[in-house]
């Protein structure tokens, strides 16, 4: 079994992190996972993402031409991640930025307003936070407990943060298993 | 010790440290400039010797001055880093001494770009800098491969006296994978007896590559094949992949597009069509007596890399032309896919893709 999930948006929305609190919640659990940037010269208001996979097996190639998954921050995003996912994947679509849809019969879509959310929590940086519980939540490829105890140790060093954080990871989370239902 | 995830860059980083690396020389470039970044915090912490040169010529010239001292000297940068390198490796190379240096490869020639790439084999494998002299290469394919190469690479860098290169990419750089540094051991190394370290209460040590008199070079150009001659009985790795079942198709790939061709083989696999993989690790040495061997059954060999077919010539020596040879490949920063290469196999076999 073999999960891949890009993570993309804007840069300093929090992709990578989102992103590397997966990878590391699925290392935690003991499983095989590889955290794969975009690189370039980028910088903050550019475009970023990263490929995250978990798997049961050894990870052959790490570079993925059609993900299962997308979680997707901004507009950019959402028309270059969402047509390559493979079908039965799921596009978590932050809908506090993106107006338009994913034009697919064939996937399932997790609508979530997640820079509203986050901001109603406490902090708009917030916001990648949702797109991860969100994203859990819908394909539940860690189990919820492991994440929130992974994004907890990040978030270690800055204590303040973890509240808010938190309150987000859990309302994306639950708009994530709604959408599975 | 539990599994950490880290950057290839920052796990490399540490890895030297634990094998007592400490005297880290370096100038940034991308993508390497993680390791720098790294070193910066970590080498103050452990007591060794972390300095950002003026350029890579400078860096490199202070890596010859340093291993003439003894210690553990090492560097990282990347493809035209590596290019400015190359006079103070031979210098090292030359005058016998150990150092280990990192080529995180990024796109060429010239500036390039600073996509992953594998267009430096041919610089690190046959030489590089002038001269008649050879670098162990090593080439990692995953970010605890890197992590155990490093030990090795200081290990026989000392061993042999000689410049050991390890040659990653842009993607192996960059990558986070998990990771578990393990303890390494190694028999015990000869005494720096040759070190310039201080003389006093014995006679000086001279760190020199100059040989005037034809005879005593000529000694020199010999003791130094003699070694090239030791690493390849004793130096070869390679990872074999499905090649304990039938196969008609042998891949030769290493680094990141090994790990491509894992994937491409598991993909032909579905179709029927059994295909095999060596993954050289040593670049030089090359396997090629394994390979001569896993080459017996097949219809043709082909090389994956990134770069316009590099490794090409040594697949072709391996298998002593006795067996097509094709290559597929990528350029400028873009990595082969499994479908490229499934259909790639596919064509070749006559199978359409």
């Amino acid at each position: 079994m073999q999960t891949e999930v890009v993570f993309a948006g804007f840069g300093g929305q929090g992709v990578m992190l989102a992103g590397m609190v997966l990878a590391e919640t699925g290392m935690n659990l003991d499983k095989e996972v590889v955290w794969l940037p975009s690189y370039g010269p980028e910088m903050r208001g550019g475009t970023a993402n990263c490929t995250v996979i978990i798997a049961d097996e050894p990870i052959a190639s790490p570079i993925i031409l059609h993900p299962r998954d997308a979680a997707v921050m901004n507009r950019p995003s959402l028309e270059k991640f969402c047509p390559s996912l493979r079908p039965g994947g799921f596009a978590v679509v932050n809908k506090s930025l993106i107006p338009v849809d994913p034009e697919r019969e064939d996937i399932t879509v997790v609508n979530v307003e997640a820079n509203k959310i986050a901001i109603e929590a406490g902090s708009g940086k917030a916001a990648n936070m949702v797109m991860l519980g969100a994203y859990v939540g819908a394909t539940e490829v860690v189990p919820f407990d492991a994440l929130v105890e992974t994004a907890k140790k990040v978030l270690q060093k800055k204590p303040k943060l973890v509240p808010v954080n938190m309150k987000c990871l859990d309302q994306g989370y639950g708009i994530g298993q709604a959408a599975r239902a | 010790m539990a599994k950490v995830l880290m950057k290839g860059n920052e796990a490399i980083a540490e890895a030297a440290v634990r094998a007592g690396g400490l005297c880290y020389f370096c100038y940034p470039i991308t993508p390497q400039s993680e390791v720098a970044e790294y070193l910066s915090r970590r080498m103050p912490e452990v007591g060794g010797t972390f300095l950002q040169g003026e350029s890579e010529v400078a860096v490199s010239n202070m890596l010859y001055g340093a291993a003439g001292a003894g210690v553990r000297a090492w560097s990282t940068s990347s493809s035209p880093g590596i290019s400015l390198m190359m006079e103070a490796l031979s210098y090292i190379a030359a005058s016998e001494l150990p150092t280990v240096v990192v080529n995180i490869v990024r796109t060429g020639p010239g500036l390039g770009g600073i996509l992953p790439s594998q267009g430096d084999y041919l610089q690190a494998v046959k030489g590089g800098g002038h001269g008649d002299y050879r670098c162990l290469v090593y080439a990692p394919s995953s970010v605890q491969e890197a992590v155990e190469l490093m030990p090795l690479a200081f290990d026989r860098a000392d061993r042999y006296r000689n410049p050991v290169i390890v040659l990653g990419d842009g993607m192996i750089g960059q990558m986070m994978e998990p990771v578990e540094f393990r303890e390494h051991e190694f028999p015990p190394l000869p005494p720096k007896d040759w070190a310039t370290d201080g003389c006093k209460g014995r006679k000086p040590n001279i760190v020199n590559s100059l040989y005037l008199d034809p005879v005593k070079e000529e000694e020199l150009n010999q003791r130094l094949a003699a070694k090239y001659e030791r690493m390849k009985q004793n130096e070869v790795m390679y990872e074999e992949y499905m090649t304990d079942r039938p196969y008609e198709v042998l891949l030769v790939a290493y680094g990141t597009t090994a790990r491509v061709c894992k994937t491409a083989i598991k993909k032909l696999a579905e179709d029927r069509i059994g295909a095999a993989l060596l993954r050289p690790i040593t670049l030089f040495p090359f396997p090629s007596a394994r390979l001569y061997e896993l080459a017996k059954p097949v219809k043709f060999l082909m090389s994956v890399e990134m770069s316009c077919g590099q490794m090409v010539e040594d697949v072709e020596l391996g298998v002593r032309c006795e067996k097509p040879v094709y290559f597929y490949g990528r350029q400028g920063g873009l990595v082969p896919t499994p479908e490229e290469v499934v259909d790639q196999v596919k064509k070749r076999l006559g199978k359409g893709a």
